[in-house]
């Protein structure tokens, strides 16, 4: 087999062999968690189990977690669950979240990529009844990690409420709910390790949540149908290593510092969005300019080299991203932006395949403007 | 082999007979294994269609939905993965009505006996504004074609009946609910949770507009379902939530390629093995019932005999209580009914739907057979289940039936 890299980890990370093993387990076994009998008893204890471990990943208190069917779910729960609310989201939030509540207002970000707190506080002041604000803990297309703590304080001293859509930092970030000041927080399994078609809502105590789907009264009412319990177990067990393995990640930092290093050597003017504030470990938003992202992510793919130009999203089609847009990037820089993402199994070869194959095309897109 | 003698063959440790199939089915072994290499080697974002990783899983989701489309004559564009057939219930009911109220329709109609979660979303609806008309079933479990011919008018939304009741098994005629509601104009949708993978059911045959699916009641894991939207004529639905834009707008969120593989698989088996498989269930069934009768000639079955599911049974045993019952018998895995409200004291509301007096309700069980029920495990259950209620109305004789 010809070489490849996986480098689209924010996309989707492989499952830790832990939770496959928990997976495999839970499957082979039997049992609907609020049946009474002994297999339906046996199912509650693995969900409790696995709730406070993803409890423990953010610091919170196991009754807090609600498991959802992932991440999207999750973030439409928290912004339409609260009533009526005046609401207000981040300029780079993630689809699920910009488009929970169509009037939303939004907060701008600033050219480093980071939410401007000045115009949150300038929001919230002109706000003429309770505000509910939504801003990732770090985002998905450049990594920029945000300042949640401070816009905590902002939010809570005027009397709203706070969410934060943490399903890029989890795991690869320390978290605290407590020290964060989040009073909703959203998780997502298979960015951290866990499998796709589970998710959690953290609810802290201020937060009063009605259900969207309703039924059978699960999740203590907050969401009905029976437990995903193999994606919720393996979602415990990837939770309880993401905590465990959070100093891996200063490794991953250096593979990809050393990447970003290697293409502007190949690409002078090759810009790296986000560069100036801090990031998450693992991600390197790049424009080759004057080459498409479409182009640059068809290229690598032939080469073995697993990129993508954003969000995965329903069409699968690369548009130019909200996120550069909102940072004031031109459109014409924009577009020849990819997103390249690392994880813990990421390895110099795989930088290695990614740095040849973006060398190539840059040298066959440079001679053939010559 | 006697009943005895099937009872001694059953080792002291063994895990408890499993007898409730219509709360939850294991994930059978042959789905287990098409998934895992989905959760691990072949692990891309289905929608991440840059790279190979992405197009692998994306071929998997594509060929699951053909094997879901199949199974009930639908085609594979109108299947739209959900996260289990409680969201496809609720997209289905509050998707249609929110959608249909724009058009000035305001109306939902619904059963007595319905899951909870219909009756739970239908409420939902009722507290934004729509009226609500929940129709009685009869003694048996069924609905009067009358009364949902009256029931619909000008302004009805949507139209909700379930295929299979989850208590008492009861088919409703689809077909002929499915053309009387086309006649009239109204969407269908029916919550088939139960019924798809056990008795046939085709969309087209019965005129059915929307159908929610559960993944757990047909072998599939937990976390998994799905909604079928009509293409033709157009059966339109507001989504529940939005974001990426996934299944056509409808259900955005990533899709779990693993999750969507084990019911594309659980559809292929339950097509192949259906019939044979529906068949062996109804004699089980009808030896249960044989059995039990015979030891215990008060019981009573709640639910038509033969117009049920193959492996469901729900049988009253008058002066004892359920809860009781239960715990006399730990080497059954029983339910008293829905796995949503067993742990609450509340009788069920299909038995009181079907007028079964509140004393006896308490006195209800609810046994489910399926993929794994063998004949020595039903004469295990019956040995049982007669022992046991013949210790407690010895012991219970001279107090007052509870």
């Amino acid at each position: 087999m010809s070489p490849s890299a996986y480098l689209d980890w924010n996309a989707t990370a492989p499952l830790h062999p832990e939770a496959a093993a928990a997976i495999v387990e839970t499957l082979r076994r039997c049992g609907n968690p609020s049946s009474v009998h002994r297999s339906g008893r046996e199912a509650r204890r693995a969900l409790e189990r696995a709730r406070a471990q993803v409890a423990a990943l953010v610091g919170a208190p196991a009754a807090s977690v609600v498991f959802t069917s992932g991440g999207t779910e999750a973030n439409q729960l928290a912004l339409r669950g609260l009533g009526e609310r005046l609401v207000m989201v981040s300029a780079i939030e993630h689809d699920s979240v910009r488009q929970a509540v169509p009037s939303a207002r939004v907060i701008p970000v600033m050219s480093d990529g980071v939410v401007d707190l000045a115009a949150l506080a300038r929001l919230l002041d002109e706000a003429d009844g309770p505000a509910l604000v939504s801003i990732m803990l770090a985002n998905n297309e450049s990594g920029v990690i945000q300042p949640v703590a401070e816009a905590a304080r902002l939010v809570h001293e005027r009397g709203a409420l706070l969410h934060c859509d943490a399903v890029q930092a989890a795991g690869k970030l320390p978290l605290d709910m407590t020290s964060l000041g989040a009073d909703l927080l959203t998780l997502s399994a298979h960015k951290l390790g866990g499998p796709p078609g589970i998710g959690a809502l953290v609810v802290g105590a201020e937060a009063p949540l009605a259900a969207i789907q309703t039924g059978g009264g699960q999740e203590r009412g907050r969401r009905a149908g029976t437990e995903n319990l193999p994606g919720i177990v393996a979602f415990g067990a990837a939770a309880e290593i993401a905590v465990a393995r959070l100093g891996d990640w200063a490794a991953v930092a250096r593979l990809r510092d050393v990447a970003a290093a290697r293409l502007t050597a190949i690409a002078p003017e090759a810009t790296i969005y986000g560069v100036d504030a801090p990031r998450l470990p693992n991600t390197l938003q790049i424009a080759m300019p004057g080459v498409p992202a479409a182009t640059q992510v068809m290229a690598l793919d032939l080469a073995g080299v697993m990129v993508s130009a954003g969000a995965a999203c329903s069409s699968g089609k690369v548009r130019r991203s909200h996120v550069l847009d909102a940072m004031g990037v031109p459109a014409a820089a924009a577009e020849c932006a990819i997103r390249i993402s690392l994880g813990w199994s990421t390895t110099e070869d795989d930088i290695d395949l990614l740095v040849d194959a973006w060398g190539a095309l840059y040298a066959r897109t440079r001679a053939s403007a010559a | 082999m006697t009943a005895s003698i099937a009872r001694q063959m059953r080792r002291a440790n063994a895990p408890p007979v499993y007898l409730d199939y219509q709360s939850t089915t294991p994930t059978d072994p042959r789905v287990l294994e098409e998934m895992l290499p989905y959760f691990t080697e072949k692990f891309g974002n289905p929608h991440a269609t840059t790279h190979a990783y992405g197009r692998e899983a994306e071929a998997a989701v594509e060929r699951a939905r053909g094997e879901v489309a199949a199974l009930i004559g639908a085609e594979p564009r109108e299947i739209i993965f959900t996260s289990g057939a409680t969201e496809a219930n609720n997209l289905a009911i509050k998707g249609a009505a929110r959608f249909h109220r724009a058009l000035g329709k305001d109306h939902i109609v619904t059963l007595a006996s319905e899951h909870k979660c219909v009756l739970e979303s239908s409420q939902a609806l009722a507290r934004e504004g729509f009226r609500l008309t929940v129709l009685p079933v009869d003694t048996q479990g069924f609905v009067d074609l009358a009364a949902i011919e009256a029931a619909i008018e000008e302004r009805t939304a949507i139209v909700s009946v379930m295929a299979a009741n989850n208590e008492i098994g009861v088919l409703q005629d689809m077909a002929a609910i499915g053309s009387l509601c086309r006649a009239k104009g109204v969407l269908l949708h029916t919550d088939a949770a139960q019924a798809v993978g056990k008795v046939p059911v085709d969309v087209e045959a019965m005129n059915i507009d929307l159908l929610s699916i559960s993944g757990h009641k047909m072998y599939a894991p937990k976390g998994i379902g799905a909604l079928y939207v009509r293409r033709r004529p157009r059966a339109r639905i507001a989504p529940l939530f939005d974001g990426g834009g996934q299944e056509r707008t409808l259900r955005s969120g990533t899709l779990s390629t693993p999750l969507c593989v084990g019911l594309g698989v659980a559809a292929r088996i339950a097509a192949a093995e259906m019939t044979a498989e529906a068949e062996r269930l109804a004699g089980l069934r009808r030896r249960f019932l044989a059995g039990i009768k015979a030891r215990l000639p008060e019981v009573r079955l709640n639910g038509d005999p033969e117009r049920r599911l193959p492996g469901n049974l729900n049988l009253s045993f008058p002066g004892i209580s359920a809860l009781n019952l239960m715990a006399a018998c730990p080497s059954l895995a029983l339910s008293t009914g829905s796995a949503c409200t067993a742990t609450s004291v509340e009788p069920s509301h299909v038995l009181r739907a079907i007028g079964l007096p509140e004393a006896l309700a308490g006195a209800t069980l609810r046994i489910g057979l399926g993929r794994q029920s063998t004949q020595s495990e039903v004469d295990f259950a019956i040995e049982t289940l007669a022992a046991a209620v013949e210790r407690q109305s010895v012991t219970s004789a001279g107090t007052a039936p509870i």
